[in-house]
């Protein structure tokens, strides 16, 4: 008891050494799973292929180069534009959602409640639920059929269509929630005050609420683009191997193809260019607030 | 937008209600605004006062069949802000957080059109007016400003559209005394130069009584009194007026007779007091005054001044104030009366009371103020 009692007391005494304690356990995991594996990949990245999948002794720069190949660039440059159009559709359908709910009154906790709810279920049983929707036997062609809209089934599934469809879906909460709570710390008394001050609607939503919520959807963007960038299970399933993405082209090295080594440099690859992009991104949006303040 | 001309009245209020829920926050009230004014809205939080600053400024709209509000001439029941002219300023100044002071002032003249080369000047004069130098603040962001800045910012962007009504919801209530005071003065002083008719809510007594030609009190989302600082304070209507603004001590009896103009009213127990004639007086009737403790004195049982309403008690505590003494005396029959004397320094002069002491608590009959039922 007294030696816990001291090493409490010592911990209070030190700030430093509290902050240390705090860190720890959260560190040690990181480092563990996250840290170590990517340094192993790191190493994977720059040695001779094993036959079987692993790696052999020795140093090569070919995986890199590699990368370079025109049919990998156009994967590279697919999944580019569609994590960017998959953004962008994310912010156009999310924005007004996360706006309905924050004037929600009470119904505000349950379509809180409505965008989270998709969690309960695993993505990869979502995923297939989407396969049966949009298939040409699948829910949506035969109501469509019914209707009398259509004449023939449309193929939707294996598409890039559907792959969108996927994609915005699935991150479509990743979107609503951050501007979600920007909006919701939106002071009331900013918009009365715009309005008294002869802004119409459309004004102040230009002028007050949409600069106010930037910091929502800057995150939202990011929570948005990231993950859809490394995405493969909804190209996979929804897109069959035409719309191949980079996040199918390293799952597939590292299973089938059993090239780690040049998974692993493809995934460094990627990573360095999300870094790069998420910096530019960083920096053209603080230039913009920093000349919306100063102009 | 120029100030209207004075006298001529601005706002009307006409019966108007308004209801959240079951809630009357605002029940039937009825009130004008002469153009130039000075007039404040004064009360208990929860009294309604925010909400009828709300209905003017068009925030809130009067309930389906809950009067009129008007603003010069027109009814504006279903105005929105933006259609009103109208200026306010927010209880916690509400200035946009991303905008430079200079971006925030010029805000209501960018969306009232005003042109580009004027709205310079404009917001320059503004900042002057309110003592911010410009060239300092201009490129500021409200971030980098203190409370008493950031009020004065929020006093430029609402006056720099030359308004002709002010709205201003407890405006000062957040900075310190010493600065409140100050700008109380100079509210008042731009409310006099500017001509521009000032509203302002308050909860603040004596800030109602220093800036306002005229105040409306409320109470439980009506108005109680109405009238010139001096009619507020030195005849309340009711006992909530009296109470809310300035201490007061109360004196409950009934109506025995009257001689000439004066009232004889006698209360439990033995004692009477005299009351001046007043319409709603009349035999049998049961009275309630209220008496300003600095128009009472204490004197000694037996050197009560003649012609003076008095009663005996024992003081129970004598309160040091800097420039009065408050003597409270308990009066049999009625509870503890406060008096204010003048403090003649104690050091060289003085009160010759003591706690414990008999004495006679004593004022004229004419400083009797007879009150209506709340």
């Amino acid at each position: 008891m007294a030696g816990r009692e001291r090493a409490l007391a010592w911990l209070y005494s030190k700030p430093e050494a509290r902050a240390w304690a705090l860190l720890a356990p959260g560190g040690f995991w990181l480092l563990l799973f996250f840290l170590v594996p990517l340094l192993i990949m790191f190493v994977y990245s720059f040695m001779p292929r094993g036959i079987y999948g692993g790696v052999e002794p020795g140093f090569t720069l070919e995986h890199y180069a590699r990368f370079f190949d025109p049919l990998y660039l156009e994967v590279l440059q697919r999944t580019f534009v569609w994590s960017i159009a998959c953004t962008v559709i994310c912010l156009v359908l999310g924005y007004p959602v996360a706006y309905l709910i924050v004037r929600g009154g009470r119904w505000r906790t349950l379509l809180l409640f409505l965008v989270v709810l998709p969690f309960w279920t695993s993505f990869l049983v979502r995923t297939f639920a989407m396969i049966f929707l949009m298939r040409d036997t699948g829910l949506i062609n035969n109501w469509l059929l019914k209707l009398g809209l259509i004449g023939q089934p449309l193929s939707m599934l294996y598409t890039p269509f559907a792959v969108m469809a996927g994609l915005v879906y699935g991150f479509l909460p990743f979107m609503i929630l951050p501007i979600y709570a920007s909006l919701e710390k939106l002071d009331p008394s900013l918009l009365e005050a715009a309005e008294v001050l002869g802004a119409r609607p459309r004004a102040r939503f230009q002028k007050v609420t949409l600069p106010l919520s930037m910091p929502g959807v800057v995150a939202g963007c990011l929570l948005v683009f990231i993950p859809a960038l490394g995405s493969f299970l909804t190209s996979d399933l929804l897109g069959g191997a035409k719309e191949m993405m980079i996040g199918n082209l390293v799952q597939n090295q590292f299973s089938s193809a059993r090239n780690w080594p040049f998974g692993s440099a493809a995934s460094f690859i990627v990573m360095a260019l999300v870094l790069a992009a998420v910096m530019i991104y960083l920096r053209v949006k603080d230039k913009n607030t920093g000349e919306a303040g100063s102009k | 937008m120029t100030p209207s001309p004075k006298g001529q009245c601005v706002v009307e209020f006409s019966g108007v209600s308004k209801s959240f829920g079951d809630l009357k926050a605002v029940d039937d009230i009825s009130f004008e605004i002469q153009g130039g004014e000075f007039f404040s809205i004064l009360g208990p939080s929860g009294c309604g006062k925010t909400t009828t600053l709300r209905l003017l400024a068009g925030f809130e709209q009067p309930d389906e069949d809950g009067g009129e509000v008007k603003l010069l001439g027109q009814t504006v029941n279903k105005k929105r802000p933006y259609e009103r002219q109208i200026a306010m300023v927010f209880q916690n100044y509400a200035l946009f957080p991303h905008l430079t002071v200079a971006k925030n002032v010029a805000f209501g003249l960018e969306q009232r059109k005003t042109p580009k080369h004027e709205i310079g000047d404009r917001v320059r004069r503004a900042l002057e007016m309110v003592r911010l130098k410009p060239e300092v603040f201009l490129k500021r962001m409200p971030g980098q400003l203190s409370g008493g800045q950031r009020q004065r910012v929020a006093l430029a962007r609402a006056l720099v559209l030359e308004p002709t009504i002010l709205l201003l919801d407890e405006p000062l209530g957040a900075i310190d005394l010493k600065l409140r005071k100050e700008m109380q003065l100079e509210l008042k002083a731009l409310n006099k130069q500017l001509g521009t008719t000032f509203v302002y809510v308050t909860h603040d007594q004596e800030e109602a009584l220093t800036m306002s030609d005229r105040i409306a009190v409320m109470d439980n989302a009506r108005v109680a009194q109405l009238g010139t600082p001096a009619e507020i304070y030195e005849n309340p209507r009711t006992a909530f007026v009296a109470k809310f603004i300035g201490e007061s001590n109360f004196f409950e009896g009934q109506a025995r007779e009257r001689s000439n103009s004066r009232w004889q009213i006698g209360q439990v127990g033995e004692t009477s007091f005299q009351v001046p004639h007043h319409p709603s007086l009349e035999e049998g009737c049961e009275v309630r005054i209220a008496v300003r403790p600095e128009w009472m004195d204490v004197f000694k049982p037996d050197a009560i001044p003649p012609g003076e309403n008095a009663l005996i008690g024992t003081i129970r505590d004598i309160i040091y104030l800097g420039e009065t003494m408050h003597v409270i005396v308990t009066v049999p029959g009625s509870g503890d009366v406060t008096v204010a004397v003048r403090n003649e320094g104690q050091l060289i002069k003085p009160l010759t009371w003591k706690k414990g002491d008999a004495a006679a608590v004593a004022w004229l009959p004419e400083d009797c103020q007879i009150l209506e039922k709340d």
